[in-house]
């Protein structure tokens, strides 16, 4: 089954959506299919009924933080120094934004093909950001997509039972999200490097700033 | 009472033994642990209560639903930072004389999951620990071996001063801080009144030194 083939059949006969491949360089060559928020559950629906496609399973529902980027290059410009027009290398950044990005894999069971890979992506890396929701398209997405909006806070319009999974509901963090503090719940370790041994000698210094200078000075 | 006095008198039939041992020999003789299990060392602990191992024999088989009517609480399992509050509301509902294994890594220090968000760093933090058996899950022999070092411990036991446990002292508390679901960590994310964590010096090297507490 060919994404290529697949996407123009889409194409044909959902109208108006906005469908984009987002190739994947590894050798497992599984490329996957960008939806356009606005037609996403018609797309779904379309891959579900369809009678030659027949996607009949959602396996997996997974979440991506794509955290905002900053992009340094150098750039040869000319420009006069001095009086004379040299050629001079500068750098320019460009900001990236990130964005939070849901993975939907489906496979058919009925036809036994196989999977094909749906992403959604939000338009920033807020707290309110919403997609739609395949919950109602096909019913083992939803303790997933809960996982998601538990985890990386995405809120799935047309989910029937959008409540925390994992953590508490008064919990206002999401955990999976690259930006995370962990709460600073201190424990010895013995082996501890990075961010602990960090984290330890911090709380060693709070408790006692003179023998941990005496400790430095050695 | 003299050892060879009483060694006489049992053989005449006459049985003496003091008010201490024998309210020992009656706590450590029938421990009943409280029926729930957290994760993969529950299963291990249910192992220990079937034939092959046969917890029976120490009088522990008795693993009651209800824990007013629990002695023991096995925590036997990861204790996620949701479940917390209700292991330790658990333990409060539970009648002194009461006693706590610490089963596995996750319910010593959060094991494997120790760096996690979600997981406690170890039951200790909010409850008084007895017995500690590590391993991941501790076999039924670990367990079997925690149950006799319990029993050792409650047999040891003085039920007159300083030193008397804590269900004989009214001064010491029997039910402990239930911690809340806080905005971003449990409140309190310990009870600094039973545990705090050792603070010791860590070099880069990796040799430690103890720092005073």
């Amino acid at each position: 089954m060919n994404l290529e083939t697949v996407k123009s059949e889409i194409e044909a006969n959902v109208p108006g959506c906005r469908l984009e491949i987002v190739a994947n360089p590894s050798p497992s060559g599984q490329h996957s299919l960008l939806l356009d928020t606005q037609h996403a559950a018609a797309v779904a629906l379309y891959l579900r009924d369809a009678p030659d496609l027949r996607f009949d399973f959602c396996s997996n529902v997974t979440g991506i933080d794509w955290p905002d980027k900053e992009l340094s290059q150098k750039v040869k410009v000319r420009k006069l120094v001095d009086g004379v027009e040299q050629e001079v290398e500068e750098t320019r950044t460009t900001n990236i934004p990130g964005n939070l990005e849901v993975v939907y894999h489906l496979y058919s069971v009925e036809m036994k093909h196989g999977p094909i890979i749906l992403r959604m992506r939000t338009l920033d890396r807020g707290t309110g950001v919403h997609l739609p929701s395949f919950t109602p398209i096909w019913r083992s997405a939803e303790l997933q997509e809960r996982e998601i909006f538990d985890l990386y806070g995405v809120i799935f319009d047309g989910h029937p039972d959008l409540r925390r999974l994992l953590m508490w509901d008064e919990f206002q963090d999401y955990p999976m999200r690259r930006d995370y503090a962990d709460p600073d719940d201190y424990e010895y370790e013995p082996t501890a490097h990075d961010e602990v041994l960090q984290r330890a000698q911090q709380h060693l210094s709070q408790a006692n700033p003179a023998q941990f200078s005496e400790a430095e000075g050695r | 009472m003299d050892e060879k006095l009483k060694n006489e008198l049992s053989k005449q039939g006459i049985f003496t033994t003091s008010l201490q041992a024998l309210y020992n020999w009656g706590r450590t003789s029938s421990l009943w642990p409280l029926n729930f299990g957290l994760a993969c060392c529950a299963i291990e602990m249910i192992a220990t209560t079937m034939a092959r191992y046969d917890l029976a024999r120490f009088g522990a088989e008795v693993f009651r639903p209800s824990p007013r009517q629990a002695d023991l609480m096995i925590v036997a399992g990861t204790v996620t930072k949701k479940m917390a509050p209700q292991v330790v509301r658990l333990y409060n509902q539970m009648p002194e004389p009461k006693y706590v294994i610490s089963m596995g890594a996750c319910a010593i220090s959060g094991g494997p999951f120790k760096q996690g968000y979600n997981v406690l760093k170890g039951i200790d933090r909010y409850i008084p620990v007895d017995i500690y058996i590590p391993g991941c899950p501790p076999r039924p022999e670990a367990l079997i071996e925690a149950f006799m070092e319990l029993q050792r411990k409650i047999d040891a036991q003085q039920l007159t001063g300083e030193n008397r446990p804590r269900h004989l002292n009214a001064g010491e508390p029997s039910e402990f801080v239930v911690p809340q679901f806080g905005e971003h960590d449990l409140e309190p994310a310990r009870n600094s009144a039973i545990w705090n964590p050792p603070l010791v010096q860590i070099t880069q090297t990796g040799s430690d030194e103890s720092g005073n507490r």
